[in-house]
């Protein structure tokens, strides 16, 4: 019989008006790396919550059974103490303060008298950085550190309490493939010195390279769990499982009508950063996009392309900016958003919490705010009937799952908030739509009705740059592919030439 | 809607209901007095007004502005002296507002455009301010005796042979023009909208509503009949929070206030210029303090250089009695008035009984601080954090 460290039985969490757990079953054996996948919102998180005592025994029904007992956690302090620790997809690390100073935090290396032990704090703290592979001063600041590393002092500061079986959330949904590869390494590492790991990720290739046991939750529901010994699963597999049907194509087809004319265009394209204005983050950057073509981005973290869409989207990021910009063939000066607003050009942020959606306001708010003439009078007064009736329309056709426009975004799943934030910029009419990272952190069927409504912006006659990390994505729907490395243009590849190969060699060769 | 829901929605009006009733009981009915009705809003005035820009403010981020207090009283010390040096009201009342306007550029393009935190700029306004007022005043106390100059704000509407101060028949006939055009215009507004094919209120809902408005009017105005009649202080006070009600719930204008609080990045990215939005914020609640130092000085006839000392605080507290939020974003003009009228109420009703100052200031700390708990926990509840 295996050796069984965790099992979760007939859990059952209740929310007012939805049932986010329904007697769900979970085992995790010593030792192994098991993935839990499904959809946004089948209950993932919740169940985490549940194991590490952040929901408190009492508001769920059910057993959680650890190393053979049954426990009862109140709090996250009791489920630390058995060794689980559990690394959230939002970081929750304190940027001004140092590397050491976040590791201990709550759990403060002290002398006898009480006062903190400072040589001891940055002495542990370096040996946990060893066990990651974090080469850093663990005196550095968090905010000085990328994401990547941030991500790597979570889990030093986990593996720091003793822990035994490891809980990462969506641990590389900001990381490029590079990095990921290197902490899913890290994990395979762990499991050689015993401990236990519970990986929840969107990312399916990284399912199927490190995970033994793959468990499927869909609407708060245990579908099955799939054994992975040999590390080679099919991805179609896992995904059957997920949405409870086969998606024939990841990709919707569309027809390519891509026109010659030129409708959107930049030519020695060069930013700094705003702050280190000595620092260059677009070098000469020029390229093209046509009407009905999906262009895309490729690159690494820091490659400049979040940089460069949006200096070109109105300078909204960076200083001592220079080149040319064309639309529809003429050159634009555009002074501010309004202004690229106002020249068919929009931005759909990468990080659509903090830069794309005011999350305290309805889905009907949202819609309109970047075209808000579009429902007023000439005066400048709100016809909110009117808006109302617009985000309606939207909603419908975008499929978002909400029960009314007056939601307020905040309350909606990931999916759900992307699909609001691509409304908002589809109601702005634009020509040129420029997405950052459209798909980050949904699940499989958003992400496939996100593809359709590109296809259906160019099938217009607009046109769509598509900047994304997850290269089969940028492969299964873009026309061209552009290749970025450390704020240059790398590459450029048509889409009947372009493999994943071919982008990173782009991006390697770069490099030298 | 259901019961929890609704009761949530109107919480500080029934609120203000159970003070009302409460404090209408324990002074035997003298807090329904005519006279103590009329003075009620009067009293109050500078709050009501302020409480408008202020809510513009707190919407920006929960930035307050702590000048207020000071630059009602530079406003009301323009004003006195001009008067006392002779000259016509017309010119003491914009010599006055150019002040304000000047103070609310200052701190508006200080905020706005230079980024100086909110909280340290009009800190420091509240003392040059107090300080400028105290020079113009030369630390005296001025009086405030021009005869065009205080009917403007303290006279009361009265037609001759219509009305005479024991019975002013002319209020109750204009409440009741009031309610009926009132009821006409949301009627009709509603079954247009309707025809138009978008979503409307129920038509009970509607009735239910236009009903209880109807009957608040009616019975203010009746009241107001029994006392010297239509005060113009409050055509000054309905002026500004109708226009202040409009803007922010009708206009894209206001709407940039709610978004900026809301995510200031995303309404950059939306075309959206955040420092627009500040600059109009502080500029109109100068202005705001202004006109209120001009309603002041005139029912208190004078002006010293104590005035308007801790009125910001009257206007922030009734911001955030009345619903807004702490970190900006939401808040609604008519919430806000709730919670001036509401403070309104405790301090009549304190008075009335005879209670003394220090006792006022504890129930006022304890409604706020009451008002604010209810607030985040009945919203954590509901999961918005």
């Amino acid at each position: 019989m295996a050796d069984i460290i965790l099992e979760m039985k007939d859990i059952v969490k209740e929310y007012p008006g939805v049932k986010a757990l329904n007697h769900v079953n979970f085992k995790v054996e010593r030792g192994e790396i098991h993935a839990l996948v499904g959809e946004n919102g089948a209950g993932k998180s919740t169940l985490m919550n549940v194991l590490a005592g952040t929901i408190p025994f009492g508001q769920y029904t059910g057993d959680v059974v650890y190393n053979g007992s049954v426990c009862r956690f109140h709090n996250i302090k009791e489920s630390e103490k058995l060794g689980i620790a559990v690394v959230h997809q939002e970081l929750a690390l304190i940027p001004e303060l140092t590397i050491a100073e976040n590791m201990f935090m709550g759990n403060e290396r002290r002398k006898k008298s009480g006062v903190i032990d400072w040589d001891k704090t940055f002495q542990e703290a370096q040996d946990a950085m060893k066990r990651v592979g974090l080469k850093e001063s663990s005196h550095t600041l968090i905010k000085d550190i990328g994401t990547g590393k941030q991500q790597l002092v979570e889990i030093a500061k986990a593996l720091s309490k003793d822990c035994k079986l490891l809980v990462l959330d969506e641990p590389t949904s900001s990381l490029n493939e590079e990095d990921s590869r290197m902490l899913l390494d890290m994990i395979l590492g762990f499991k050689k010195q015993g401990i236990s790991s519970i990986i929840i990720t969107h990312k399916l290739n990284e399912v199927a390279y490190c995970a033994d046991n793959i468990t499927v939750l869909r609407d708060g529901q245990t579908i099955e769990t799939i054994p992975n010994p040999d590390h080679n699963i099919d991805e179609d597999r896992i995904i059957k499982g997920m949405v409870g049907r086969e998606l024939t194509d990841r990709y919707p087809a569309r027809e390519h009508k891509i026109s010659k004319d030129v409708i959107f265009a930049c030519k020695d394209w060069t930013v700094y950063h705003p702050v280190y204005t000595e620092k260059c983050m677009d070098d000469h950057i020029s390229f093209e996009v046509h009407r009905g073509e999906v262009v895309g981005f490729s690159g690494l973290q820091g490659a400049g392309r979040t940089e460069l869409a949006m200096s070109l989207f109105g300078r909204s990021y960076g200083s001592h900016i220079s080149g040319q910009e064309f639309i529809n063939g003429k050159e634009v000066h555009l002074k501010n958003e309004a202004d690229a607003i106002a020249h068919g050009l929009a931005y759909a942020t990468e990080d659509r919490k903090t830069n794309g959606l005011i999350l305290s306001e309805t889905i009907a708010r949202n819609t309109t705010l970047a075209r808000m003439d579009k429902i007023a009078s000439k005066r400048g007064i709100v016809n909110v009937p009117e808006e109302n009736k617009q985000a309606e329309i939207y909603v419908k056709a975008m499929h978002t799952k909400t029960p009314s426009i007056q939601q307020n975004v905040g309350n909606l799943s990931g999916g759900n908030q992307q699909k609001v934030l691509l409304a908002k910029w589809m109601f702005a009419e634009p020509d040129v739509l420029i997405l950052d990272e459209p798909t980050r952190g949904i699940d499989v069927g958003a992400k496939y009705e996100i593809y359709q409504i590109i296809n259906d912006m160019v099938s217009q006659g607009k046109a769509v740059i598509m900047i994304s990390s997850e290269l089969p994505e940028l492969l299964g729907m873009c026309d061209r592919i552009y290749v970025m490395n450390e704020g240059k243009m790398a590459g450029e590849f048509s889409a009947d030439e372009v493999t994943q190969e071919k982008i990173m060699s782009a991006i390697l060769k770069d490099k030298k | 809607m259901k019961v929890s829901a609704f009761l949530k929605k109107y919480t500080m009006v029934f609120a203000l209901v159970i003070v009302f009733i409460f404090f209408t009981a324990l002074t035997g009915g003298r807090l329904i007095y005519s006279q103590n009705i009329s003075n009620l809003l009067l009293q109050n005035a500078y709050v009501l007004i302020m409480a408008c820009g202020m809510l513009l403010c707190i919407l920006t981020g929960g930035n307050v502005d702590l000048s207020v207090g000071s630059t009602l009283c530079l406003s009301a010390a323009a004003a006195a002296k001009m008067l006392d040096l002779g000259a016509a009201p017309g010119l003491a009342i914009l010599v006055s507002m150019v002040i304000a306007a000047v103070i609310g550029l200052w701190q508006g393009w200080l905020i706005g455009y230079i980024h100086i935190p909110p909280f340290i700029c009009t800190l420091a306004g509240m003392f040059l301010f107090r300080g400028i007022a105290r020079v113009i005043l030369d630390s005296k106390t001025i009086a405030i005796m021009n005869p065009g100059f205080l009917n403007l704000f303290t006279s009361y509407i009265q037609i001759p042979g219509v009305d005479s101060n024991k019975k002013c028949i002319s209020a109750l006939i204009v409440g009741i023009i009031i309610s009926i055009a009132l009821t006409i215009f949301m009627i009709t507004n509603r079954a247009k909208k309707a025809k138009e094919g978008y979503q409307v209120a129920t038509l009970r809902a509607t009735i239910i509503r236009v009903i209880v408005f109807d009957v608040l009017i009616i019975a203010y105005s009746s009241r107001l009949m029994g006392y010297k009649g239509i005060p113009v202080m409050v055509l000054w006070i309905l002026a500004v929070v109708v226009i202040f009600a409009f803007i922010t719930s009708q206009t894209v204008f206001g709407r940039y206030f709610y978004a900026v609080g809301g995510n200031e990045k995303a309404t950059k990215l939306s075309g959206i210029d955040p420092r627009k939005v500040y600059f109009w914020a502080y500029f109109l609640m100068s202005i705001l303090a202004g006109l209120s130092g001009l309603l002041v000085g005139a029912r208190i006839g004078s002006v010293d250089g104590n005035m308007g000392n801790s009125y910001e605080m009257d206007a922030i507290a009734s911001c955030f009695i009345g619903g807004a939020s702490a970190y900006g974003g939401s808040g609604t003009v008519p919430g806000v008035m709730v919670g001036a009228i509401l403070l309104g109420v405790i301090n009549m009703g304190m008075s009335i009984l005879g209670l003394p100052d220090q006792y006022q200031y504890i129930v006022k700390g304890a409604v706020l601080l009451a008002a604010v708990i209810f607030d985040v926990v009945s919203n954590h509840k509901t999961g918005k954090s």
